[in-house]
C-alpha cells in the first residue's frame, strides 16, 4: 500500500537531479552566513543592515507554540542559501538542459509552452529562468526576481520591504527577512489590468535546504493583477523548511488576487507568512491551497485599511497520514463598510490532521462591516482529526457578522450509493472529496484544479489500493 | 435473467428474508408488493450487495448464468442489475454529468452520452439547473425519482429494479416516469417495488409477487395487485399463519 502511494509520487515527484552549484552555504546560521549571502548578491547596504537586525531578532524570538508542532526543526541542520548556477538564463534555450529536465519531468514545458514568458520559475533559491513577457513590459508592467528587483528597482522595493511584514511579526518572517533569497516582484502601474495570470513555480531541490523566497506586489490605484503560486517538490529523508514572507500592496480601487496550490514534499515545514493592504474600494483575494508538507501554518491575512475595501480568503487543506495543516485566515476591518469572506474546506484522512484557525477584527469605526466566515471540514476516516479555531473580535456594534461551521464524515450511506452506480469505493471517495472542494477549486485557474483534482486522487489510492 | 434461490438476509439476529426464491425473466416485468417492513427493500439492497445485510450460506444469486452473490457491489452493477432508491442520497459538488461520466467507464463518446442525458432530461422534465448542480441538491422527492430513473436508463443494465419510485410523488410525475418506462422496456427485466396499485396501472405488470414477512407469500398476474387494492394484505398475513 504504502509502496504504490511511493511509487506514484515518485514517479511525478520524487525524483532529484543531480546537483550542480556555484555555491552553498556551510550548514547552520550565524552572522558570516547572512553577510556572505548578502555579499554574494551584491546587495546594497541597507539590505545587509536589514538581514543583520532580522537576525538578531530570529535569535530573540520564541517558536510559537499555540499551533502545529515545531519541536523537531533543526535551524543547525539546514542549509541558508545556495546558488546554483552563474546566472540567470535569459530564455528556455539557454536553461541547462538538467533544469530543462526537472521541468519536463514536471509537465510544465509542453503543457505551459504558451505561458512560459510569463511563467518565472524558481529552481532552489535562485530564479534562473525568467522571461517577461514583452506584453507586460509595454504595459509598463514589472515582473521580475526578488533578486533582480532590488538591484533594477531598489527606490520602489525599498519603499515598500518588509513594512508590512516587519522582521518582529513572527519567528520565521524574522528568518525569512536574515536569510531571503528568490521570490517574485511585481508591479502594476496604475490603471493597468493585467489579464494573463502571472505565474511562477516553485521548488526546493536540495536535501535539508531551506526555501525562502521573498515576494513583493504592489498593485497601483485601478490596477488589476492575478498572481498563481504553484509548488511541487521532490520527496527526501530529512526535514526541509519553507519559511517565505509575501507582502501585497492593493492600491485604491485596485484588484489582487493571489492563488497557491502547495504540494510539498511530506518532509517539509511549510511556514509562510503572508499579508496584503487593501485600501479603499480595493479588493485582495487569497486562494491558498494545500496539499503536502508534514506541518503547514499559513494563515493569509487582509488589512482592511480604506472604506469599502473587500478581502476574500478561500482555503484548503489536504491532510493525509503524518500531515498536520494548520491553516486558516486573519482579517482586520479598519474602515467603514468593509466586507470580509472566509471560505474553508480542510480535508483529513489517514490519521491526518486538520485545522482551522482564523481571526478576524472589527475595530472600533469599522461601521457596517460585513463578515462571513465559513468553514467545512471532512473527515474520511476514525483516526484522522479536525480542529476549529475560530476568534472574532468585534469591537464595533454597527457590523454585520455571520459564522458558519460544519464537520462531516464520509457517510457509509453516500459511498453505497455511489457504488451502486457502479463505481468502486476508490472512486466514490476521490468524486466526494473533490465534489466537497470544488467551491475552491472552480476558483483557481484550470490547469491548477485539474492537476488538484488528479493529485488528490493519487493521494487516495494510497489507502485503497 | 435473474435467478435468486433460497435467500435467506438477516441483520444482527433478525431474520428479515426467509428463504425467498424467484427467477425473474428477460422482457418482463414484475410487481414485489407486500406491507411495510415485509422486507421489499432488503431484498433489493441484498441483491445489489448492501454491506449491513448478512446472507445464510444456502443463498445465491444468479445474473444472466454468473453468480453474483459474493461480489462486491460495484462490480454486480458492471454484471447488469441496478437499483433504483427509495430515498436517493445528496452528492455535494458532484453533478449527475459527472457520475455517470464515472459510472460509464469506457464509454467512448462522452460527448454523446452527455446528449443522450440531456433528450432523456427532457422527456422526464428534468430541469437543466439539476443536471448541473450536485445531484439531487435541493431537488424535491419528484426530481430526485426522475434522476434516479434518469440514471438507471443512462446505464442501461439488463435488470432494474425500482425501490418504490411511486412514492412521493404526483400523478403528473408518475405518469412522465412510467411513459418514459414503456418505452425503455423492451428487452430489459423491470422490479417493481410498490406499497400501492397505482403505478401499476400506468406500468402493467406481468407478474406479482406478494411478499411478508419476508417470505414469498403468493405470485400471480396483475390481477392479484386488484385484489391487493380492495382487500388489502391481511388475508395473505392469516393465511400464513
Amino acid at each position: 500500500m504504502a509502496n504504490k502511494k511511493n511509487l506514484n509520487f515518485k514517479q511525478k515527484y520524487g525524483f532529484s537531479m543531480p546537483k550542480s552549484y556555484l555555491f552553498r552555504a556551510k550548514k547552520g546560521l550565524n552572522k558570516q552566513i547572512v553577510e556572505s549571502i548578502s555579499k554574494m548578491k551584491n546587495e546594497p547596504s541597507w539590505m545587509l543592515d536589514f538581514r543583520l537586525k532580522s537576525l538578531e531578532i530570529f535569535y530573540k524570538k520564541t517558536m510559537p507554540t499555540w499551533g502545529a508542532d515545531l519541536s523537531k526543526i533543526n535551524f543547525d541542520d539546514i542549509y541558508y542559501y545556495i546558488k546554483p548556477v552563474e546566472s540567470q538564463a535569459k530564455s528556455w534555450a539557454d536553461l541547462p538542459s538538467e533544469i530543462k529536465d526537472t521541468y519536463d519531468r514536471l509537465g510544465i514545458p509542453k503543457a505551459e509552452k504558451d505561458y512560459l514568458s510569463g511563467v518565472n520559475a524558481q529552481y532552489d533559491s535562485e530564479v534562473v529562468y525568467e522571461s517577461v513577457n514583452k506584453h507586460l513590459e509595454k504595459l509598463g508592467v514589472i515582473f521580475c526576481d526578488m533578486d533582480t528587483a532590488l538591484k533594477k528597482y531598489s527606490k520602489i522595493v525599498k519603499e515598500y520591504f518588509g513594512t508590512l511584514i516587519p522582521a518582529h511579526d513572527n519567528k520565521f518572517a524574522a528568518l525569512n527577512s536574515a536569510v531571503w533569497s528568490g521570490g517574485s516582484f511585481v508591479y502594476v502601474p496604475k490603471g493597468i489590468k493585467v489579464k494573463m495570470p502571472l505565474q511562477a513555480y516553485f521548488r526546493i531541490n536540495s536535501d535539508k535546504f531551506g526555501q525562502f523566497e521573498r515576494t513583493l506586489i504592489i498593485a497601483e490605484e485601478g490596477s488589476d493583477v492575478h498572481y498563481v503560486e504553484g509548488c511541487t517538490a521532490p520527496v527526501y529523508s530529512s526535514s526541509s523548511l519553507h519559511a517565505a514572507v509575501v507582502e501585497i500592496f492593493v492600491k485604491k480601487k485596485a484588484k489582487v488576487r493571489y492563488t497557491t496550490v502547495q504540494n510539498w514534499s511530506s518532509n517539509v515545514y511549510n511556514l509562510v507568512t503572508k499579508r496584503a493592504k487593501a485600501e479603499e474600494d480595493a479588493v485582495m483575494e487569497w486562494v491558498d491551497c494545500n496539499i503536502g508538507s508534514c506541518v503547514t501554518m499559513k494563515y493569509p491575512s487582509i488589512y482592511l485599511n480604506g472604506k469599502r475595501a473587500r478581502g476574500e480568503v478561500l482555503s484548503m487543506a489536504y491532510a493525509a497520514k503524518g500531515q498536520h495543516q494548520d491553516a486558516g485566515a486573519k482579517i482586520f476591518h479598519f474602515a467603514q463598510d468593509t466586507t470580509s469572506r472566509i471560505i474553508s474546506k480542510s480535508i483529513s484522512r489517514d490519521g491526518g490532521r486538520t485545522s482551522y484557525r482564523g481571526l478576524v477584527q472589527v475595530r472600533p469605526g469599522a461601521k457596517k462591516s460585513t463578515v462571513f466566515v465559513s468553514c467545512d471540514a471532512l473527515i474520511l476516516d476514525e483516526k484522522s482529526r479536525s480542529d476549529t479555531y475560530p476568534t472574532m473580535l468585534v469591537k464595533e456594534s454597527d457590523t454585520h457578522i455571520q459564522h458558519e461551521a460544519t464537520v462531516e464524515k464520509l457517510g457509509e450511506d453516500k459511498l453505497f450509493y455511489m457504488m451502486s452506480r457502479g463505481l468502486s469505493r476508490y472512486e466514490s471517495e476521490s468524486m466526494l472529496v473533490n465534489g466537497f472542494i470544488e467551491p475552491i477549486t472552480k476558483e483557481i485557474p484550470l490547469e491548477y484544479s485539474v492537476e488538484m483534482n488528479r493529485l488528490i486522487r493519487l493521494e487516495m489510492t494510497g489507502s485503497v489500493g | 435473467m435473474l435467478k435468486i434461490s433460497n435467500l435467506t438476509v438477516s441483520v444482527g439476529k433478525k431474520t428479515i428474508v426467509d428463504d425467498f426464491s424467484y427467477n425473474f425473466e428477460k422482457g418482463k416485468i414484475y410487481a414485489i408488493m407486500g406491507p411495510n417492513g415485509s422486507g421489499k427493500s432488503t431484498l433489493a439492497f441484498s441483491i445489489i450487495g448492501h454491506p449491513t445485510y448478512k446472507l445464510a450460506s444456502k443463498s445465491k444469486i444468479m445474473l444472466d448464468g454468473k453468480n453474483i452473490t459474493k461480489l462486491e457491489t460495484h462490480k454486480r452493477v458492471k454484471q447488469g442489475v441496478f437499483l433504483t432508491f427509495q430515498s436517493p442520497q445528496e452528492l455535494t459538488g458532484v453533478s449527475v454529468y459527472q457520475l455517470l461520466r464515472v459510472a460509464k467507464d469506457g464509454v467512448k463518446d462522452i460527448i454523446k452520452m452527455f446528449a443522450e442525458v440531456k433528450k432523456l432530461a427532457q422527456e422526464l422534465h428534468i430541469s437543466e439547473d439539476l443536471l448541473t448542480r450536485g445531484l439531487n441538491q435541493s431537488a424535491s422527492g419528484g426530481e430526485r425519482k426522475k434522476l434516479e430513473v434518469l440514471q438507471a436508463i443512462i446505464l442501461d443494465k439488463k435488470v432494474i429494479i425500482f425501490d418504490e419510485i411511486d412514492t412521493g410523488i404526483d400523478v403528473d410525475s408518475l405518469r412522465t416516469i412510467t411513459k418514459v418506462l414503456n418505452k425503455y422496456k423492451k428487452d430489459k427485466t423491470f422490479i417493481l417495488i410498490t406499497h400501492y396499485n397505482r403505478v401499476l396501472k400506468y406500468l402493467k405488470p406481468d407478474k406479482v409477487l406478494v411478499l411478508i414477512n419476508g417470505k414469498l407469500k403468493k405470485s400471480g398476474g396483475h390481477k392479484l395487485a386488484d385484489l391487493i387494492e380492495k382487500q388489502g394484505y391481511k388475508n395473505f398475513k392469516d393465511n400464513g399463519k
